[in-house]
């Protein structure tokens, strides 16, 4: 559990932090989202003391990050930023152990740790383990980089923009393995970005930050339906607000017994994906596949019912 | 249909052109002894019709083949043939003309000698640059045009030229003047490495300390070097006169040390300099990540900075050597020893072959200097440059 407690950080008598308190619950994804200047990466380095926070303090599992030397800190927790900050004269397998190494693992256990990582990550070890990040692809380059800072096993991994540098198709599939390799590590991270459609994508909890202030912090569905400020609201999108309320809920929800024509979507799909199938093809329901067998429908009517129910 | 230029090597043209032209200028010139100037010699008339029809024949034929665009290889070995008949010429040469013409005579490669042997090079050059070898094949080109080069002036071959008769007088005082140039030079380049790395990296760490060196440091490099070295005479010879024990050890107004500090004067600020630029030349999202990490700033600098910077560390320390290699000519004034020694007693005696002495030896120095610095810089590449 990560305990952030009324930290503060002043630049000339400028709070760009402004005493904020919030918990982070082992094994959950939360998302700090805002626009520029809003504080939230100065927020996230005082976490691994990148900066030194002028008053309040941080708690990784009840122990105060103010107890250890910032360096000794670091190796403890997992940082990645945009542009993936790999060293071009390492290899890709020396990349990912830098953290190991400081920490003076064996060679043994260090060469595991990395075909382990590149296989988590879909990169074959054999061919990935000796080349030059230079002779990467940028997403490939971007999972190296989150590969390295999972490394050593992090109470916490930090993510500063991590997918800013990516396209948008190669985002998304970046995004999906996050969630993926976080479900599966059971990691505990925080994320920082400006984009509220990766914030409801990934987070468990969003944290909304505005010159400095912590305003909301919730589960995805909260900040859309319940938005704290005018600010929040303006985030999320008016127009977007049914359709991101949609996205978050999955098909298997609304799935009720009957049958309906035409292709079929997954039980693991979101409202938002059969709204669209409906819209595109005209149909007033869709069959719901499970496993490769049919298991009922969800109707048109019933997803715009749950569009209007606000929790 | 074909354009033109494809075939023809544009550089290779003007090589042979120029070449060509330079066959038409004296060759050689004689002299009654070494300080009257001499009188031109062309190439046809250096001696017996066939031994300079051979040389001449292997010049042109050398140049010719350096037209062609499409072989490298062929156009590196017309250079070379070409070479070999400039010395062919000269090995004829220069007992021909000396045969009768007197006791004190001296013979010396001409205007026209010069020029082709620098087109040849450049032919060379251009020809090598085409086949981009890689470091170890340059060091290998390296030992064989070196080892050529011994083996010439070793075998006598070319004893009879005035350069090397200055050099048959003064065998003796030649090693000396070389040891002592390499001495100057090197050692600077030691005592700057000395000083100047440890200033680059605390100057990397704290922009303060770089605001005042730097300028400090440029300022030193743009006193003109007569004057450098002649600032240094006084200054040494009151450290001389007023430190207690300075003189034992040789310190004094004229003599090694004053020239020694001034060449270390003008390496600091490529040293200092370079290591800055090379510190700084990591990419920033990588030392942002480094620190994220959990990296001291020790750490940073030997795994992070240090080898993504020592190319062009590395860079500094070519820039330098090259520059002392040469700068060290100017301790000759001021009684420091070296290649200038023979420079300035040649100037003093209107020898030109004496100031030659000097010179090419220093030449040849800077050269294989820049060209070995070349190699280590490449082999210290932090990354392989080509990409699968």
């Amino acid at each position: 559990m990560i305990e952030i407690d009324r930290i503060t950080k002043t630049y000339n008598g400028v709070r760009a932090v402004d005493s904020v308190t919030m918990t982070v619950e082992t094994g959950t994804i939360t998302v700090i989202v805002g626009t520029s200047g809003s504080g939230k990466t100065t927020l996230l380095r005082m976490i691994n003391r990148l900066e030194e926070p002028s008053s309040g303090e941080v708690r990784i599992n009840g122990e105060s990050t103010l107890a250890v030397k910032p360096h000794i800190l670091r190796r403890r927790i997992g940082y990645a930023i945009q542009g993936h900050g790999l060293f071009p004269h390492h290899t890709v397998a020396r990349n990912i152990a830098a953290v190991p190494e400081l920490l003076n693992w064996s060679a043994d256990k260090i060469r595991a740790r990395v075909d382990e990582l590149l296989t988590l990550f879909s990169m074959e070890p054999a061919t990935f383990r000796d080349r030059y990040p230079a002779a990467l692809s940028g997403g490939q380059q971007q999972r190296v980089g989150v590969a390295r800072a999972l490394a050593s096993r992090p109470d916490l991994l930090l993510m500063d923009e991590p997918f800013g540098a990516l396209d948008p198709v190669i985002r998304t599939r970046a995004q999906e393995d996050l969630r993926r390799i976080q479900q599966q590590l059971g990691s505990t991270i925080m994320l920082v970005t400006h984009d509220m459609e990766e914030a409801m994508r990934l987070g468990d909890r969003v944290a909304v930050m505005d010159a400095g202030r912590l305003v909301q912090h919730g589960t995805p569905a909260e900040i859309i339906t319940r938005p704290a400020t005018d600010f929040v609201a303006s985030m999320v999108g008016e127009v977007e607000r049914p359709l991101r309320l949609l996205s978050l809920v999955p098909v298997s929800d609304l799935v009720e017994a009957g049958t309906a024509e035409g292709e079929a979507l997954q039980v693991g799909a979101s409202l938002r994906d059969a709204l669209s199938a409906c819209l595109w093809t005209g149909r007033s329901a869709v069959p719901v596949e499970q496993d490769g067998r049919r298991v009922g429908r969800v109707t048109f009517d019933a997803i715009r019912a749950r569009a209007r129910v606000h929790p | 249909m074909t354009q033109p230029g494809r075939f023809v090597s544009a550089p290779g043209l003007l090589f042979a052109a120029l070449g060509l032209g330079a066959l038409l200028a004296p060759f050689m010139t004689i002299s009654a002894n070494r300080i009257v100037e001499g009188q031109g010699v062309k190439v046809w008339s250096l001696a017996g019709a066939g031994e300079t029809l051979v040389g001449i024949v292997a010049v042109t034929v050398g140049l010719a083949l350096g037209v062609p665009r499409v072989w490298p290889r062929l156009r590196l070995g017309g250079a070379i043939l070409g070479l070999a008949g400039l010395l062919w010429l000269l090995m004829q040469g220069a007992p021909a003309l000396l045969d009768g013409a007197g006791e004190y005579a001296r013979v010396s490669p001409a205007i026209g000698f010069w020029c082709l042997f620098t087109v040849l090079m450049l032919l060379m050059a251009d020809a090598l640059a085409d086949l981009t070898p890689g470091p170890f094949a340059r060091a290998g080109l390296l030992t064989a045009v070196l080892s050529a080069l011994a083996l010439v002036l070793w075998s006598g071959a070319l004893a009879d030229l005035s350069v090397l008769q200055e050099f048959a007088s003064r065998k003796n005082g030649f090693l000396d003047a070389a040891l002592r140039h390499l001495g100057l030079a090197f050692g600077s380049l030691a005592a700057a490495a000395v000083i100047g790395f440890p200033l680059g990296v605390l100057c990397h760490g704290r922009a303060d300390l770089r605001g005042m060196t730097l300028p400090v440091l440029s300022f030193l490099q743009t006193i003109p070097s007569l004057a450098m070295f002649g600032l240094m005479i006084p200054i040494f010879s009151w450290v001389g006169e007023t430190v207690p024990g300075a003189q034992a050890i040789g310190i004094a107004g004229i003599g090694f040390a004053p020239a020694f500090v001034a060449l270390v004067l003008y390496s600091l600020l490529p040293v200092v300099g370079n290591t800055v630029a090379g510190l700084a030349s990591a990419p920033p999202a990588a030392i942002e990540a480094a620190r994220g990490m959990g990296m001291t700033p020790g750490q940073r600098l030997v795994r992070v900075e240090l080898p993504l910077g020592l190319p062009i560390i590395l860079t500094g320390v070519r820039i330098v050597l090259v520059q002392n290699i040469g700068l060290a000519v100017i301790a000759g004034l001021i009684g420091g020893g070296g290649f200038g020694t023979f420079v300035f007693q040649g100037l003093n005696q209107t020898a030109t072959d004496l100031i030659l002495l000097g010179a090419l030896p220093t030449v040849v120095l800077a050269l294989v200097a820049a060209i070995v610095m070349d190699i280590l810089v490449d082999l210290v590449r932090p990354t392989p440059e080509t990409t699968p």
